[in-house]
């Protein structure tokens, strides 16, 4: 096994054993990303200097016998929509261009002060806003799995990084799903912690009563290994929880299920999910049942109604948050035709900076906003999510934790749904729950669908506050599928062509 | 049926500072419509006894120890900006001329 094919675990454990230095991994991983990324779009910019700089850094803290972090030394990927010092952040946008910010996020300060080198940042739907990175302004990415899909999104710049060993691990951000499905279709492991269990300060604001940032992985215990590096209270952040959540890592060390109830959402099974995405789903579940857990089918009747609510509140937050790109304090100013004046300059420079889905949101969001609709549409929908809190309290009173597939289908081509955006969206149907009611989410590989040998992830929620559950449920799950497959999920995957 | 029309988006684009073309004016029509008609599914779902929820985790007067600490200066402030003059961000004229 090549090196860079390695969990984050793995390798961290041989870096402090002085097996491997920080420098010999990080080289190997950039040239990977120099050989893969010019085909798949993973990265939007490659950061080898500052990589490489900061491995060497670490290399010699540890040989002068330093106390250092689990993961110091493990390099990782970070989405292009936290803030970094120095390093160009897009969001996926023209608007934002050659913006280096002044700032770092938090999370990019934890990674720093674990000492993780920084391989880059990577590619996303224009502001996160899709399923696909489609509506990335600098091309789509592709799955690593087979190229004429997409990698998922918005986080499909990560899901396709860590998919195809161009980084052992990285970060992403989750409003709707975009760290859930994009691991989904690649056969990678992604979880959107509780929200408010990890800071979002630094992070460009999509829908900010349902944003959280979370990890991108190849299994359960280096996702736990990151959650718990990048978790914790930050008071730059007033939806910050002031509690710990606990540790996730010692979470992914159980090895058992036993009694564990977990509750099947009538509402996400069956109609409308691919045939090989529900037999692989059942499959996952028996496995459970014979390792002692206890399946019970669970209500969620207001889900039905959370794709409606979700694409109101969304694109309303959304036409709010993006205010702040008015030409002036950063990003692209374009001057109109005749007399300019700052609104002149502010309109001219939204509609030549943002991309039509953006556009479409923002033109959604403030028609939901509007006096003489707003109860109709905004107020109705935030009542909408007080329904499904109370289904989910009401699923939780009779299970630990609740599963369904992450997604319908297995990944789909690129340009398949590009032009009728309703059915980019009805794919969020199983991911968005979790983000109106704030609950955390783990999505899991569990094999290949048969129709199309395609990745096909199922889907843990958990009360929030309890994102252990998800992990010590996931341990067990991946265990038992890789003792049935005597290998790992990535072992499925095809050996990547790119000339 | 929706009450999106053209001039409705036209109108929306205006209010949030985007200059729309006819063409777009006239995909995000047909576009939203077909959303707009999709999402109107929660006014059917709710009832007015229903508390609104905007907040997935309650949480109330957050506050931290209001001490001076380190900030941006002034042209880390100014360095992302288009234009600036005397350490302050330059626009064009606020008002129109006529």
């Amino acid at each position: 096994m090549s090196l860079i094919s390695r969990p984050a675990s793995e390798l961290a454990a041989m870096l402090q054993s002085k097996e491997i230095s920080s420098v010999e991994l990080t080289s190997q991983q950039l040239a990977n990303i120099d050989k893969l990324n010019p085909k798949i779009n993973s990265y939007l910019t490659v950061t080898h200097e500052i990589a490489l700089a900061q491995a060497k850094q670490v290399d010699e803290l540890r040989a002068k016998g330093e106390k250092l972090s689990a993961l110091a030394g493990i390099p990782i990927a970070v989405k292009d929509n936290l803030t970094t010092i120095a390093i160009e952040t897009t969001a996926g946008s023209k608007i934002l261009k050659g913006w280096i910010p002044p700032y770092n996020a938090t999370v990019v300060e934890k990674i720093l002060a674990n000492r993780m080198p920084i391989l880059g940042k990577t590619n996303m739907d224009e502001f996160a806003m899709g399923s696909s990175t489609e509506n990335s302004a600098y091309g789509p990415s592709l799955n690593p799995w087979d190229l004429s899909r997409t990698p998922g999104g918005s986080g499909g710049g990560s899901s396709s990084a860590v998919s195809s060993m161009q980084a052992p691990i990285a970060i992403g951000s989750d409003t709707g799903g975009s760290i859930r499905f994009p691991a989904a279709v690649t056969g990678t492991v992604g979880v959107k912690p509780t929200y408010g269990a990890v800071s979002r300060y630094g992070l460009i604001a999509l829908g900010s009563s349902l944003d959280q940032i979370g990890p991108v992985a190849r299994n359960v215990m280096d996702a736990a290994m990151l959650q718990d590096a990048i978790a914790g209270h930050d008071d730059m952040d007033a939806t910050s929880l002031p509690e710990s959540l606990g540790s996730m890592t010692e979470a992914a060390k159980n090895d058992s299920v036993k009694g564990l109830k977990i509750g099947i959402i009538k509402e996400l099974t069956g109609e409308g999910f691919q045939a090989g995405v529900s037999e692989r789903f059942q499959e996952a579940l028996d496995l459970l049942v014979a390792a002692g857990a206890e399946v019970v089918e669970v209500s969620c009747p207001s889900f039905q109604y959370a794709i409606a609510a979700y694409y109101l509140i969304q694109p309303a937050e959304a036409s709010s948050n993006l205010a702040r790109f008015d030409s002036v304090r950063f990003g692209l100013r374009v001057m109109p035709e005749g007399p300019a004046t700052v609104e002149k300059v502010m309109a001219a420079t939204r509609e030549a900076g943002f991309g039509p889905e953006v556009k479409r949101r923002i033109i959604l969001g403030t028609y939901a906003l509007s006096s003489g609709y707003y109860d109709a549409y905004y107020g109705s929908a935030q009542k909408v999510r007080t329904l499904i809190q109370v289904d989910l309290a009401k699923a939780f009173e009779k299970a630990d934790v609740l599963v369904s597939p992450t997604a319908p289908t297995t990944a789909f081509k690129l340009g398949e749904k590009q032009e009728d955006p309703l059915a980019m969206y009805l794919n969020d149907i199983a991911t968005i729950p979790a983000n109106l009611a704030g609950i955390p989410g783990m999505s899991l590989p569990v094999g290949l669908a048969k129709e199309d040998n395609l990745p096909v992830g199922i889907q843990f929620l958990a009360p929030a506050r309890e994102d252990a559950t998800l992990y010590k449920v996931g341990a067990v799950l991946e265990k038992l599928l890789e003792n049935k497959w005597t290998k790992s999920m990535m072992d499925f995957a095809p050996e990547l062509k790119v000339n | 049926m929706s009450e999106i029309t053209p001039e409705l988006v036209r109108h929306l684009a205006g209010l949030a500072r985007i200059e729309v073309t006819d063409a777009e004016v006239a995909q995000f029509a047909s576009q939203l419509a077909v959303i707009v008609d999709s999402v109107a599914t929660v006014k059917a779902a709710v009832g007015s006894e229903i508390q609104a929820t905007s907040h997935p985790i309650p949480m109330s007067n957050v506050f931290r120890e209001d001490v001076v600490r380190p900030s941006l200066t002034q042209k880390q402030a100014l360095s992302g900006a288009a234009d600036s003059d005397s350490g302050r961000f330059k626009v064009s004229a606020i008002l129109d001329e006529d």
